[in-house]
């Protein structure tokens, strides 16, 4: 039914989704705005890393264990894209699809060849989970932090800033000594690292993992940062720091998925979905583009 | 203190557009030399210093750079010892960087990036310095994107980029071709003032013949790939830009004009 009571009932739900898209977002936000790449491994990592995390926890790992254990595994397939673009010369784009690709078996593998596998909150520790929504959001809430702080201190490393000119100019770093070819690597391993651990973090919130959970995270990842950015240029008129820029892209997950609720609230067919956000990022990539034409160049 | 060894470099090999852009060419620079190249367009002064920095391999011979044999390096590990300024302002520098983090990463040219810092203080207080001396004011714009600087302002950034750890060889193609004349010659002086202080051994490609004679010690020509004259020492300080000419068409066979050499007068 649509009541205003309803919406508010299902509100902070999304908001704990929102804020685990959110963390997924940052992954993609080092390979699409850093590295200055299109990585399509995330859809592939994404599941990975749900995958191991609930496999981890039926076997009886601690669940914060297990996400740590996604995200190395999660790293080893973005390494896996970084060497097959940078070694084999295979454009970025098709190195993230074949990957994902290649995923798919072995993420049914790792869930013991079924599609579906659910760890019952009632039955297995689980660091959150949709029974408690509010303690879902605080974790949620205390990993971006985490995030969003180890990813400024990197990125101002000798190695971070070594990354961000290979994605700024190849050619300069290049020139500058900087071994491109391993940043990228680096940078694709880290990215899918924190794809992986978002998908373990969605696992344990749904308390499954399913060979799909990762299907459209690349749009959905595309739209948080979009989003991020629309705010903060709103906000900010004259730039702003590299901490507000992490945090918006957290912002931007937890909007886009507040307003995947509300849509789902006026009852519009679910299975619409999709086409709407592929709309929306599609304006909002645009945007700047258009603008650059406008301005007579 | 760069050798170069009969490097030869063909590209797109048994193809249609089959190019020699390099044949046997042999060049040996003493440390502290300052040589200014001049050519033709298409006479293969940017594909020789792209095989001393090792955009791709060359096809025979060897390149030595301080005795160090560098013709199987890659780009980026000889980067260790050459620096570099391109003719394109927008090339050298990471426009949406600091001016300071460009700084640092430059200073860093060659060295292992571990986990420390990016920039130190005491780093910040010396490219302070550095920029003052450039007298453009950037020392107040420590952090400010490169993106924002203009395009003379951009080039002088690199050539402090190229050379704040000294390097063994310094490598400027065209890098005052893109700047309106005042600002090329401000580059160029501070291109003297950097190459002097630091006593740089430096390869400078230009299109001004004036500006080949009055900077440097050493001047040459190429054509086709070869070099076709080298002047040094007494005899370049004498040079003129008629004899320069009339040499071209001597030696190059007559075959270009005036103007295709001169380009940019
Ligand atoms: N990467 C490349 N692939 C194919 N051909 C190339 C390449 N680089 C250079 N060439 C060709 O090699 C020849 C020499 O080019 P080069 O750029 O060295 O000339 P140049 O002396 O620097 O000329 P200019 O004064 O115009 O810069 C040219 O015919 C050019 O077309
Ligand atoms: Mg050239």
């Amino acid at each position: 039914m649509i009541t205003f009571s309803n919406l508010i009932y299902r509100l902070p739900g999304g908001v704990a989704q929102g804020l685990i898209w959110g963390i997924m977002a940052l992954g993609i936000y080092i390979t699409f705005r850093v590295l200055n790449v299109s990585d399509l491994t995330v859809d592939g990592s994404f599941t990975t890393g749900g995958a191991v995390t609930i496999m981890c926890i039926l076997a009886g790992v601690n669940p914060i264990l297990a996400l740590l254990i996604s995200f190395i595994v999660g790293i080893l397939t973005g390494i896996a894209t970084g060497l097959i673009h940078t070694k084999l010369k295979i454009p970025a784009i098709l190195a993230g699809i074949l990957v994902q690709f290649g995923l798919y078996s072995i993420n049914l593998h790792i869930m013991n060849m079924s599609a579906n596998v659910s760890a019952n909150p009632d039955r297995f520790n689980l660091l959150i989970s949709m029974r408690n929504v509010p303690n879902a959001i605080l974790i949620g809430i205390i990993i971006s932090i985490v995030h969003i702080i180890v990813l400024y201190w990197y990125f101002g490393t000798e190695q971070g800033s070594a990354i961000r000119a290979t994605g700024n100019n190849s050619n300069m770093a290049l020139a500058q000594g900087i071994n491109i070819g391993n940043m990228k690597v680096i940078g694709f391993g880290i990215g899918n690292g924190i794809v992986a651990l978002a998908g373990g973090l969605m696992g344990q919130y749904q308390g499954f993992a399913d060979i799909n959970m990762g299907r459209g995270a690349i749009v959905i990842g595309l739209a948080a940062i979009i989003i991020g950015e629309v705010v903060i240029n709103f906000i900010f008129k004259k730039g702003c720091s590299f901490y507000t820029r992490l945090t918006s892209v957290i912002i931007g997950g937890i909007i886009y998925y507040a307003a995947m609720v509300i849509i789902l609230w006026l009852r519009i067919d679910s299975n619409d979905l999709k086409l709407f956000t592929a709309i929306i990022v599609t304006i909002f990539l645009a945007i700047p583009n258009l603008k650059v034409k406008k301005g007579g160049k | 203190m760069l050798k170069i060894d009969n490097i030869s470099k063909t590209f797109n090999p048994g193809t249609i557009n089959q190019k020699v852009a390099l044949s046997n060419l042999s060049l040996q620079l003493e440390e502290g030399d300052f040589v200014t190249v001049i050519g033709s367009n298409g006479a293969g002064k940017s594909t020789m210093l792209n095989a001393i920095s090792g955009s791709w391999f060359v096809d025979e011979g060897k390149i030595f750079v301080d005795d160090i044999d560098v013709t199987l390096m890659s780009e980026y590990q000889r980067a260790r010892y050459i620096g570099r300024v391109f003719q394109d302002p927008l090339m050298g520098t990471a426009a949406d960087m600091w001016i300071e983090e460009n700084l640092a990463l430059a200073s860093r040219r060659g060295k292992s990036r571990g986990l420390r810092v990016g920039i130190s203080r005491k780093e910040r207080e010396i490219y302070y310095e550095k920029l003052k001396a450039l007298n453009l004011g950037l020392e107040e714009r420590l952090t400010t994107k490169v993106g924002l600087l203009s395009g003379g302002q951009r080039q002088a950034l690199t050539l402090l980029m190229a050379t704040i750890q000294k390097p063994k060889l310094l490598l400027l193609d065209e890098h005052t071709a893109a700047l309106d004349p005042s600002t090329a010659k401000k580059v160029l002086d501070l291109t003297d003032q950097l190459v002097n202080e630091n006593n740089l051994t430096t390869l400078m490609i230009t299109h001004n013949m004036q500006d080949a004679i009055d900077h440097g010690n050493r001047l040459i020509m190429m054509n086709d790939g070869i070099i076709i004259l080298d002047v040094r020492g007494e005899e370049k300080a004498s040079l003129t830009k008629e004899y320069l000419i009339k040499k071209f068409n001597e030696l190059s066979n007559g075959t270009l004009d005036n103007d295709a050499l001169l380009l940019s007068k």
